[in-house]
């Protein structure tokens, strides 16, 4: 340590006097880093502007560790230090200038050096303004996205030095993007700036919205071109949020469609009102945990496959408890729709309290795999990706599910089952073992619809309760004992929801909506699609 | 049937008898401490963990030799999330147990559903979560914060910090919210902030479809002006807006939002890489440096046997608040409520942050304010701490209709709502 400290010191001396002649050991910014570890946030923004504007490349490692929150210093000689953590309440420490590893500490050996917002932005400009020739694509595209927001005029020739030297064609757009938001930051000439405006133009979206809005007040040629830019750009960002509302319908009438589609079964086929339904989609979101949890600790090489794993296992959980209650509680009701409801109404508390129990009344964890997690952009829509694959997964469900009833021998028998009771049994069909496996069926899906929406919502015990009036709803507006009908009733009644909601606010959105499926069953009393026939009677 | 009733019968003498047994032993060597939260329904997922931080500071106190020379005696009831229930549960505390005081309540309507048995029965109840303000009772110590101790020091700091010049208050529709975001419009506009700056959006309570709401904040902060989102979202629809952030891409750096109803145990349930940043203004985080602190988190990790349970700000009120009611019982020398509630203003105990906490005239307490940002381990780093001590303020200086009021519960005022402008006591506003 006391070597350190020497080697500091001499570092200093020579910088002082002859800075051609540093030490071969020690780095020229060694003493710039090593003042990160003092003084408050203030402070450490002025060093990074220091470090950044050396424009050394060696200088990115400390910057990205002091950005993620993984640069220390040693309590005992004030060496910045990059520290990693280990197993045991331990760090491993590495040096931020020549990556040399220093070994493993204690954790109370070193302190963290704190960053915040403001400070996390200027080291990300910083970062930006020294990553612009990164051999890397991904990693210059990211730093000419830095750039733009950070609009710094200082940075006009940096970027236009990395222009000069960029093939991508990709990147060189967000580079010439960069400049415009950039030049119009600056003190350059008019001309120069309307030429910046056209290129803000181009990109059209949000972020060029803010940094035009910055020049287009005032007068002159300039502010009247930013004013038109920016009003031409809201005009084509209103049609896409149309495209965006009906996206965002699509995608929350796919989560009610997860959510209801197993109801359809046991209550739109068999007429058994289950409100018990919304504690089978949180067993399944709960084997999801478990599943994960194992995954963790034993494989963790595994988790991207946790969902596919979890999937048969929630629907096998959830269609046993299916099973088990149609044969121990519900078959002895069929016929008494009240005490029914009151049956699983109890058997619902009864499941969330078992859970609170074993799982503990907190909130669970449950990761996104890497290939649901973020979003892409689709002209100006921004589509996350764990919504589109539980889209298309409800789809998936729901075609999988359609099938089953019209194609498979017990899709055959639970459609006869359900017509004509007592015309199947004469047939020789085992009724009450359709009956229990018909309801194992439609449980079982709500376990496959725990795996995808612990992927969207708490998995808490109450996960059940909130969706089970939105399933009910959904089934009944569709039409009783029609998938066609729960499918179309789901997409849209997300799609009008989503449009109530900017103009009413999310609270009286939802409250018209019901409104709204009130009036409309009070028209059509059997829903959208109604079933015709014997069955309806009975 | 016969059987069956006589079953009945005794069951129900059995029950009267132990009933008997126990009032008549809590007469003789225990004190009796009633705890009032939900350990089933939705509220379970906060009210659980302030049950067990109670039962370890009662064993904590046990171990010292109790109050007064006598044990003390948990007595805990499930009011299972249903309001009107609070009120009977309460009810059965003070009527059938006899405790010497209640500690419980977390949402302000399940405060409200026992306030009137509190005053009725004249016993006591230390309310431990942040609040709207806008209420003071004789019989309730509100150990939480009020707005002035959490949502404007938090609004200060983003103005001067990070700069911010627009505001999104998004709430869940409930009354905290409501009031929290009408007290922070007004400040806001006292403090030059242009109408058209500010958007308040409500949601329904486990509200879990954000897209459109993130989408629209995102939309609103990209006008050119710095903006900060102040969330008063409650309990369990933070987890998915957290979620919606992340994937929409819009991170602290953009978009800042600092969030009083999100602690340690509401990050438990998130992967917390994404939301790095965000801030949350509490009055403690289980990250404060002092040994007081190191030893409540050892203390508490050794009671419930796991290493990863966390802390939390309501858990600090409730130890502040069980201190300080022991202090005053052993300053009153009785439990009996008129000579607690008086013996209670002015006790001063220490706080988990390594400073002291001391009961105002008003039932409010004095914190110090801290803001933190979220880390990947769940954990905040404080990036702000007020330089002192902030006192509870019950009526808003921001609402027209409180502005006036004050409470003082000491001799000779014993007022919760005097109006210094009419020189009156009574009546919100009056």
């Amino acid at each position: 340590m006391r070597l350190i400290r020497l080697l500091r010191f001499c570092a200093a001396l020579l910088a002082l006097c002859a800075p051609s002649t540093a030490l071969a050991e020690e780095h020229p910014l060694r003493g710039q880093i090593n003042a990160l570890a003092e003084g408050g946030f203030d402070h450490v923004e002025t060093i990074v502007g220091d470090l950044a504007a050396t424009g050394d490349p060696s200088v990115v490692p400390t910057l990205e560790a002091l950005g993620e929150g993984d640069l220390f210093y040693r309590k005992d000689d004030g060496l910045v230090v990059i520290a990693a953590k280990a197993p045991g309440r331990k760090y491993t420490l590495s040096d931020p200038l020549t990556d040399e590893a220093l070994g493993e500490v204690k954790r109370s050996a070193v302190k963290k050096i704190k960053v915040n917002n403001k400070l996390r932005r200027a080291i990300k400009a910083a970062l930006g303004g020294l990553t612009l020739r990164s051999p890397d694509a991904a990693t210059r595209a990211a730093a000419a996205e830095a750039v733009f927001k950070a609009r710094d005029a200082d940075a006009i020739d940096a970027l236009d030095a990395a222009l000069a030297a960029e093939t991508d064609s990709g990147v060189r757009a967000l580079m010439t993007e960069a400049r415009a938001a950039a030049v119009l930051g600056s003190d350059l000439s008019d001309d120069d700036k309307l030429a910046a405006v056209d290129v803000l133009l181009a990109r059209g979206d949000q972020e060029a919205v803010a940094v035009l809005a910055s020049v287009a007040t005032g007068t002159g040629p300039l502010a009247a071109a930013a004013s038109d830019a920016v009003t031409a750009i809201n005009n084509s960002l209103a049609l896409w949020d149309g495209a965006q509302s009906v996206w965002y319908g699509l995608s929350l009438g796919s989560v009610l469609l997860l959510a209801a589609i197993g109801l359809a079964i046991t209550f739109g086929v068999m007429g058994v009102i289950n409100m018990a339904h919304g504690e089978m989609v949180m067993l399944g979101a709960y084997t999801t945990f478990v599943v994960q949890e194992i995954i963790r600790t034993s494989a963790p090489e595994l988790f991207d496959y946790s969902l596919a794993i979890a999937l048969p296992l929630a629907f096998f959980v959830a269609g046993a408890a299916g099973f088990a209650i149609e044969r121990g509680i519900i078959r002895f009701l069929y016929g008494r729709p009240l005490e029914t409801l009151l049956a699983t109404w109890g058997l619902s508390l009864i499941l969330q309290q078992a859970v609170r129990t074993i799982f503990g009344p907190t909130n669970r964890e449950v990761g996104n795999p890497s290939f649901m997690s973020g979003a892409f952009e689709l002209g100006q829509i921004t589509i996350t990706y764990n919504r589109l694959w539980i889209f298309i997964f409800a789809l998936i469900v729901f075609a999988l599910l359609l099938l089953l009833l019209r194609v498979t021998s017990f899709g055959l028998q639970m459609r006869a089952v359900t017509q004509n009771r007592a015309m199947a049994a004469a047939m020789g069909i085992r009724t009450p073992w359709v009956d229990a496996l018909t309801f194992a069926l439609g449980s079982g899906i709500a376990g496959i619809a725990g795996v995808a929406l612990s992927q969207i919502d708490n998995v808490s015990p109450n996960l059940g309760q909130s969706y089970i009036i939105d399933s009910f709803m959904v089934v009944v507006f569709g039409g009783v004992g029609n998938l066609w009908g729960t499918l179309l009733g789901a997409l849209s009644l997300g799609v009008v929801n989503k449009f109530l909601e900017p103009y009413a606010g999310a609270v009286l959105g939802k409250v018209l909506v019901l409104v709204f499926i009130i009036l409309f069953i009070q028209q059509r009393p059997r829903g959208m699609f109604a079933l015709k026939g014997r069955s309806v009677e009975t | 049937m016969t059987s069956k009733q006589a079953g009945v019968l005794s069951a129900a003498l059995l029950t009267a008898a132990l009933t008997v047994g126990a009032g008549a032993k809590a007469d003789d060597d225990t004190i009796k401490v009633g705890i009032l939260h939900s350990l089933s329904g939705t509220m379970a997922i906060s009210e659980t963990t302030l049950k067990d931080v109670m039962l370890l500071l009662i064993e904590q106190q046990n171990a010292k030799g109790g109050v007064l020379g006598k044990q003390l005696e948990p007595v805990v009831v499930d009011p299972a999330s249903d309001w009107p229930l609070f009120a009977e549960k309460a009810r059965e505390l003070i009527s059938v147990h006899e405790v010497a005081a209640t500690f419980g309540c977390w949402t302000s309507v399940s405060r409200k559903s026992v306030l009137p048995v509190f005053e009725e029965l004249n016993s006591i109840l230390f309310y431990p979560v942040q609040y709207e303000g806008e209420e003071s009772s004789r019989n309730v110590f509100y150990t939480g914060a009020a707005p002035n101790q959490q949502a404007i020091p938090a609004v200060d700091y983003l103005m001067e910090q990070e700069g911010v010049e627009r505001w999104v208050l998004a709430g869940t529709d409930y009354v905290y919210p409501r009031t929290t975001n009408k007290i922070l419009e007004q400040y806001l506009k006292d403090q030059g902030v242009a109408a058209e700056d500010i958007m308040i959006n409500y949601t329904p309570f486990g509200h879990s479809d954000w897209q459109t709401i993130v989408s629209d904040i995102s939309a609103f902060g990209s006008g050119g002006k710095k903006t900060a989102v102040v969330s008063t979202i409650n309990g369990d629809a933070n987890v998915p807006f957290y979620k919606e952030l992340g994937n929409q891409g819009i991170s602290a750096e953009d978009i800042p939002v600092v969030a009083f109803s999100v602690g340690e145990e509401e990050l438990a349930g998130l992967d917390t890489e994404p939301l790095v940043g965000h801030l949350a203004a509490w009055n403690y985080f289980m990250s404060v440096e002092s040994d007081i602190n190191d030893e409540f988190i050892e203390a508490w990790h050794a009671f419930t046997g796991d290493e990863d349970r966390v802390t939390n700000d309501p858990m600090e009120a409730h130890f502040i608040g069980f201190n300080m009611w022991v202090k005053a019982v052993e300053a009153a020398g009785t439990t009996d409520p008129d000579a607690v509630i008086d013996a209670m203003v002015g006790v001063a105990v220490p706080n988990l942050s390594g400073g002291y906490a001391s009961m105002g005239a008003n039932h409010h307490i004095t914190k110090p304010v801290l803001i933190g940002e979220i880390q990947d381990d769940g954990q905040f780093d404080i990036v702000f701490e007020t330089p002192g001590l902030v006192l509870g303020d019950e009526w808003s200086d921001y609402l027209p209709d409180s502005r006036a009021l004050i409470s003082d519960w000491r001799e000779p005022l014993a007022c919760g709502n005097f109006n210094v402008e009419t020189g009156k006591c009574g009546g919100q506003g009056a």
